[in-house]
């Protein structure tokens, strides 16, 4: 039950990820590939309905998370509160830069706030993937199970490490990169003429990035991280989530719009499956002794909670996924330019 | 500077600047289901451009809803960890509940109520505002059932370790305080929609600009606001006072003001708690009202804060009392005026009437303002408890977390939140400068 769990609550923070991520991506390129008012408009109207409901996976997952491993919930939020903080700090200012550009029409602001929506997603996108090295590294448990970090030590992933060395700043810059490169083919599929050709050339540069820090990320998570070895020797079939993710990478090289998306998709899904398989049954491991380590069984709510809440879920979720179907069925398609602020969709 | 009060300001902070949101959003949710209502039964227009007004505002409030509501989320386990990880197992159900049931419903139909009109056609796009609403309402059940857990414990089970397990999730979900306290708020919600729906319209008639829409805003309002401000008090908020006097005695009689015990206990309409003396300070009184009112006996025995323990009695009695006494007053004249406004529209005198309208206007404020004192009450009354009887609101705090650190993501979120508010009133402005007409060629 615990397992059945835990991938419930992996496959959700996957999902999030997929998902906010073209819309963390698109905003972290945009300054850069939409010059013109117009183009950028263009970009804000493509995530414009959706990126509000993406950021809902997260607000699941976390409660997802607090209700089947509620020890987990407490340890992690509490030993990573400041850059939890800044998170939501980040995710506020980004949300308000989205409504104040879609509502200004004086092109001084409007620059400023492209500028804040360019930075808290770019910020955003970063503290993901430090958040992430830091689960996969560890984190100095004690015997109640709870924990501190410095924000920074000496940026070595050692038993002193801070929440930024640079095993966590790697992956950070990978995140960044995927997410970045995620972002350009979701613009590149959503929109027509010169962004879309700006899109798409991005994209095959960012590529290269993506192909270099996930071979790096790789080679790097499993000498930090021992575990993930182990687990990949006892049961082969995991092997299955890594060449997801490969075969995803590799096909975006030669796919294009929807099917080049859907690709990255597959490579980001497969990266982070293959991280919480790897890490499974740990959900939070400690970086000094293994025994303090925070697994399923440690963390996990009662037997009646879990299974009643299965109860629940599955018709809950499966609604979910229905009305997502449904409303990005229904902004399908290509976003018309938006050419003049007297436009605005709503 | 002690930690423990720093996680309370934070929290009471946070959770304060959030529901002013969320409780104008449910209120607007139901109202604007009734205009498309009657849009799309009469093919009327106006009532739709008048729906797609409020919906521009409704879609401002929601969006400082979400982004207020995220961090309320995080807080019970940066700030509150100890409290999370022994009743993750119980709170974290109705918790997640929410995200799953309430959060996707909302956000993927309030996209299409803002930008899928043309696409959808009218019938999908009444539906669209309805599933809102639904989805606005189940949200707050599950709010409510997770604080009503927290105000009376039901369908737990205490382990030998000191964790808290769900034992029933019926026992969970149908606690017997929860729905009192769910109806109570949820009328509250409309009140403040009611409020504000009313103001603007007396607004703009006052200022004779947008009339037509002006008289629907104002029809809608006050027909909405006399029913609700009449089942705000009865049934709900006597339910819920009862459910008070049987379930938490002390807070009771620190909210009522009552020191002792008394048989034929009198209602204390205004005065000062006096904590040294125990005593009432300049009480102006309804003699055997408390009783008949708790007990519906005018002899009967309500007990007083003597009856208790002092380390029981909730911390800050004179802030309970007086966010109690607010409440109560300002919903006593709520109903006052919503009958005054309600006869003179049903005599068609309501538009000739500038000292109506003015109060009207003027009285927006106000729900907000009585909503969070019953919030404060609702919150000071638990207290010293996180969990009413199991856990202590001093036992719940991340242990981690020091009273520095705590202050200083505090002063972080206010100074986040000035410009989150300086965000909402321009945009609300905005919004009511260019009020409800449809614009001409834009095709708005």
């Amino acid at each position: 039950m615990e397992t059945l769990w835990f991938a419930i609550v992996a496959v959700m923070i996957t999902v999030y990820v997929v998902l906010d991520g073209f819309d963390l991506g698109a905003g972290a390129l945009h300054l850069w590939l939409a010059r013109t008012d117009a183009e950028r408009r263009t970009v804000l109207a493509s995530i414009g309905p959706v990126w509000d409901g993406n950021e809902v996976w997260l607000l699941a997952a976390g409660g997802t998370l607090y209700f089947a491993f509620p020890v987990l919930y407490a340890s992690s939020f509490s030993g990573f509160y400041l850059p939890l903080m800044m998170v939501l700090w980040l995710l506020i200012l980004r949300g308000m830069a989205i409504e104040f550009r879609n509502h200004l029409s004086s092109p001084q602001w409007g620059a400023f706030w492209d500028s804040v929506f360019c930075a808290g997603s770019l910020l955003l996108a970063i503290f993901f993937g430090a958040a992430l090295g830091n689960v996969v590294r560890g984190v100095p448990l004690d015997a109640a199970g709870s924990f501190f970090l410095p924000l920074w030590t000496d940026f070595t992933p050692g038993r002193a490490a801070g929440i930024l060395d640079w095993y966590t700043v790697l992956i950070a810059v990978a995140a960044l990169l995927t997410l970045a490169h995620h972002g350009a083919l979701w613009i590149a599929m959503k929109t027509e003429g010169a962004l879309e050709h700006r899109a798409k050339r991005a994209a095959a540069w960012l590529w290269w990035g993506v192909l270099g820090a996930g071979a790096a990320i790789t080679w790097a998570s499993f000498r930090v991280q021992p575990h993930l070895a182990e687990s990949f020797r006892m049961r082969p079939w995991g092997y299955l989530f890594p060449a997801l993710a490969v075969a995803g990478l590799l096909s975006m090289k030669f796919f294009k719009g929807g099917a080049a998306f859907g690709a990255s998709c597959s490579f980001i899904g497969g990266m982070l499956t293959s991280a919480a398989f790897g890490l499974y049954p740990y959900v939070l491991p400690s970086n000094g002794d293994p025994a303090l380590s925070l697994t399923i069984e440690n963390t996990a709510a009662s037997a009646y909670g879990l299974g009643v809440g299965l109860v629940w879920f599955v018709p809950g979720i499966v609604l979910a996924g229905a009305y997502f179907v449904y409303t990005y069925r229904s902004f399908a398609g290509k976003v018309p330019v938006v050419d003049a602020p007297s436009q605005r969709r709503y | 500077m002690d930690a423990l009060l720093i996680h309370r300001l934070h929290f009471a902070y946070t959770v304060t600047f959030h529901y002013l949101f969320p409780q104008l959003t449910m209120g607007l949710a139901l109202l604007i289901v009734a205009l498309k209502t009657v849009a799309l039964r009469t093919g009327d227009e106006h009532y739709n451009h008048a729906a797609r007004f409020w919906t521009k505002i409704f879609a401002v409030s929601f969006a400082m809803g979400v982004v207020t509501g995220i961090p309320m989320e995080f807080q019970f386990g940066t700030n509150w960890a100890r409290f999370s990880k022994a009743s993750g197992g119980v709170i974290g159900q109705t918790l997640a509940m929410e995200g799953v049931f309430a959060f996707f419903l909302e956000s993927s139909f309030l996209g299409l109520l803002l930008w899928g009109e043309q696409r959808l056609g009218p019938r999908m796009h009444w539906l669209a505002a309805l599933l809102v609403f639904v989805g606005s309402w189940i949200s707050g059940f599950f709010i409510v059932a997770t604080n009503a857990w927290m105000q009376h414990p039901a369908g737990y089970l205490m382990q030998p370790d000191g964790m808290i397990a769900l034992a029933s999730i019926w026992g969970l979900l149908l606690n017997p305080w929860l729905v009192w306290q769910y109806l109570h708020n949820m009328i509250a919600a409309v009140v403040t929609g009611s409020f504000v729906m009313a103001s603007v319209g007396a607004f703009y008639l006052l200022g004779k600009r947008h009339e037509p829409y002006a008289r629907t805003f104002l029809r809608t309002g006050v027909i909405a606001g006399v029913i609700s401000c009449v089942l705000l008090l009865f049934p709900t908020g006597d339910r819920q006072g009862r459910n008070i006097a049987a379930y938490q005695p002390a807070t009771l009689a620190a909210m009522e003001g009552l020191f002792h015990s008394e048989r034929g206990a009198p209602l204390v309409i205004v005065g000062q708690p006096d904590i040294d003396k125990l005593r009432m300070d300049n009480p102006l009184i309804v003699p055997n009202l408390l009783s008949f009112l708790t007990y519906r006996r005018w002899t009967a025995e309500v007990k007083g804060l003597d009856e208790f323990p002092k380390e029981n009695w909730p911390d800050n009695i004179p802030l309970l009392y007086y966010s109690y006494h607010i409440m109560v007053g300002l919903g006593t004249i709520f109903i006052l005026i919503m009958l005054v406004a309600g006869f003179l529209l049903w005599c068609g005198a309501l538009d000739r009437s500038p000292a109506m309208l003015w109060t009207l206007m003027l009285a927006m404020p106000f729900p907000y303002v009585a909503t969070t004192a019953g919030w404060v009450t609702a919150e000071v009354g638990r207290q010293p408890w996180i969990v009413y009887g199991l856990m202590r609101t001093a036992d719940g705090t991340s242990a981690s977390i020091s009273a520095s650190t705590g202050l200083f993501t505090l002063i972080g979120f206010m100074g986040m939140y000035t410009l989150l508010s300086i965000l909402f009133l321009f945009l609300v402005y905005r919004e009511l400068e260019h009020g409800p007409e449809p614009a001409v060629g834009t095709g708005d």
